[in-house]
């Protein structure tokens, strides 16, 4: 069933472009450090270090080749109870659409999914990198959440943390009464607000107001400057019809 | 051999203050790559550089800016920069607390433990409560200068803080709109619920491995050592077949596997 995948966050980290004297864009560039040349993309390559600056070249290729035919195909290995997943496994989300003709068989699998309250365990490998992930289905569409492996995860013994101790009766009830008198029933996102942004973003308005640090440049061509709004494009591959 | 505490602060519930130290509960094994400067095998370094001309820019002429419309910015200055810095703080504020299975998977970001800084017996404590009410408290705290959003949790007798996206980063479901086609069959749903509870178990993550990971460590070792395998070319794809004769035949693979299993 071939299908198409969209993060499914948007970023809202405002970053910061940096800029030269004249308020011109800067470009990051990578330059060799003994000639001082800068270096353009087909003039590096990767290397891993096996020893003190000893090198071994991987290529995009060799990366690619690697990858076990099965995995580059979504295999549902596994489903289990949508809510039996610890979140410490969890680590980013995509949205399936289908891809031309799958709409069927997406939309059984969606359905089969959301009734029975199960989530798909799968792997695959993308862009060089194997990726463990549970598939989630709500409201008729596919999620794949991205998943951190066991042996990525710490013990507690790993970090040394205490053996767990018996507590005191007296101190757990206080502690369940604080939980129930700040109990809310269901989990509101908006109290998960960004001041960071919320400040950097009231700054820059002042200061564009009192016309401060206000600095225009013409356009490069070519420049990427297009707003991508990823509901949008969602929505359309969510409803393309073939 | 023990992990340092990459932070410590203070579990604020009420009027209670419970002093904590936070480690990170992930261990990155990504295979890390250097970029090499081809010629040379050597590490490359990066710098800013003005792309019309190509010159260089030293660092202390770089300025940063917020892009309000296309090719127009903000000029933040070092000292703006600063004056936006959070107030520092060791609080971490547990404004509220909610059921467990209330917050959905998309909120997750990254997990750190919670270990005790001196009192344990108050750690376990909150460990058990959190635990018999399987509740998990919403915090705010500000580390290293940034303010934070999270999820205490109390998972096998331990404190996890989590970090939670922020509200308008995450996509929900129900901002979009359901796929459009042709609904399914009874005849096809009868035969995906059989297929898909056949596979049904429970999550061990144990089963599953990073081959690829284990797969790219075997090849660099290899050709460290003067011998690197030849890899094949990558295959096209099969194309794709009637779905009910697809599920018909995943549903027969399984039970065969399953006569030879027993």
């Amino acid at each position: 069933m071939p299908v198409s995948l969209f993060p499914a966050q948007r970023s809202t980290r405002t970053s910061l472009r940096m800029l030269g004297p004249d308020g011109q864009p800067l470009a990051r560039k990578y330059f060799a450090e003994k000639t001082g040349k800068d270096l353009d993309a087909d003039e590096v390559v990767r290397g891993y270090e096996v020893d003190k600056e000893k090198f071994v070249i991987v290529t995009d290729e060799e990366l690619e080749r690697l990858a076990p035919e099965k995995t580059r195909d979504i295999d549902l290995k596994q489903f289990v109870p949508a809510d039996s997943i610890p979140p410490i496994y969890f680590e980013r989300g995509y949205f399936l659409t289908p891809a031309a003709g799958s709409q069927k068989a997406y939309k059984l699998l969606a359905e089969t999914m959301e009734k029975s309250g199960l989530a798909g365990i799968a792997t695959f490998v993308m862009r060089g990198k194997e990726y463990l992930v549970a598939i989630f289905s709500e409201k008729g569409i596919l999620r794949a959440e991205t998943m951190r492996f066991a042996d990525e995860l710490r013990s507690p013994s790993d970090i040394g943390l205490p053996k767990k101790k018996e507590a005191p009766k007296a101190t757990v009830h206080k502690f369940e009464k604080l939980i129930s008198t700040r109990a809310k029933k269901q989990f509101s996102p908006s109290k998960l607000e960004d001041k960071q942004t919320e400040s950097l973003l009231k700054l820059v308005k002042k200061k564009q107001a009192n016309r401060a640090n206000v600095v225009k440049v013409e356009e490069e061509a070519g420049a990427d400057h297009k707003v991508v709004d990823l509901v949008q494009i969602l929505k359309k591959s969510l409803g393309a019809r073939k | 051999m023990a992990a340092r505490a990459i932070w410590k602060g203070e579990l604020k519930l009420g009027s209670t203050r419970l002093p904590v130290k936070l480690y990170s509960a992930v261990q990155d094994r990504t295979v890390r790559f250097h970029v090499l400067d081809d010629r040379q095998k050597k590490r490359v370094k990066q710098h800013m550089i003005a792309p019309d001309s190509g010159d260089e820019v030293p660092t202390e002429e770089i300025q940063k800016g917020y892009e309000i419309e296309p090719g127009r910015y903000v000029i933040l200055t070092a000292e703006d920069l600063e004056k936006l810095q959070p107030p520092a703080s060791r609080d971490i504020e547990i404004v509220e607390f909610v059921p467990q299975t209330k917050i959905s998977q998309q909120w997750y970001e990254r997990p750190y433990y919670l270990g005790p800084d001196g009192d344990e017996k108050d750690y376990f404590a909150l460990v058990d409560a959190l635990q018999n009410k399987e509740s998990e408290g919403i915090a705010n705290w500000v580390m290293r200068k940034k303010y934070y959003s999270g999820a205490l949790r109390a998972v096998d007798d331990y404190l996890f803080l989590f970090t939670l996206r922020d509200a308008n980063e995450v996509i929900l479901a129900d901002e979009l709109t359901k796929p459009s086609g042709t609904a399914p069959t009874q005849k096809e749903l009868a035969m995906a619920k059989q297929l898909v509870e056949m596979l049904q178990g429970e999550f061990n993550p144990k089963e599953y491995k990073d081959e690829y990971r284990e797969r790219v460590m075997e090849f660099i070792d290899k050709k460290a050592r003067g011998h690197a395998p030849r890899l094949k070319a990558v295959k096209a794809k099969s194309k794709t077949t009637a779905l009910d004769s697809v599920l018909a035949k995943s549903i027969e693979s399984l039970r065969k596997k399953e006569k030879r299993a027993a």
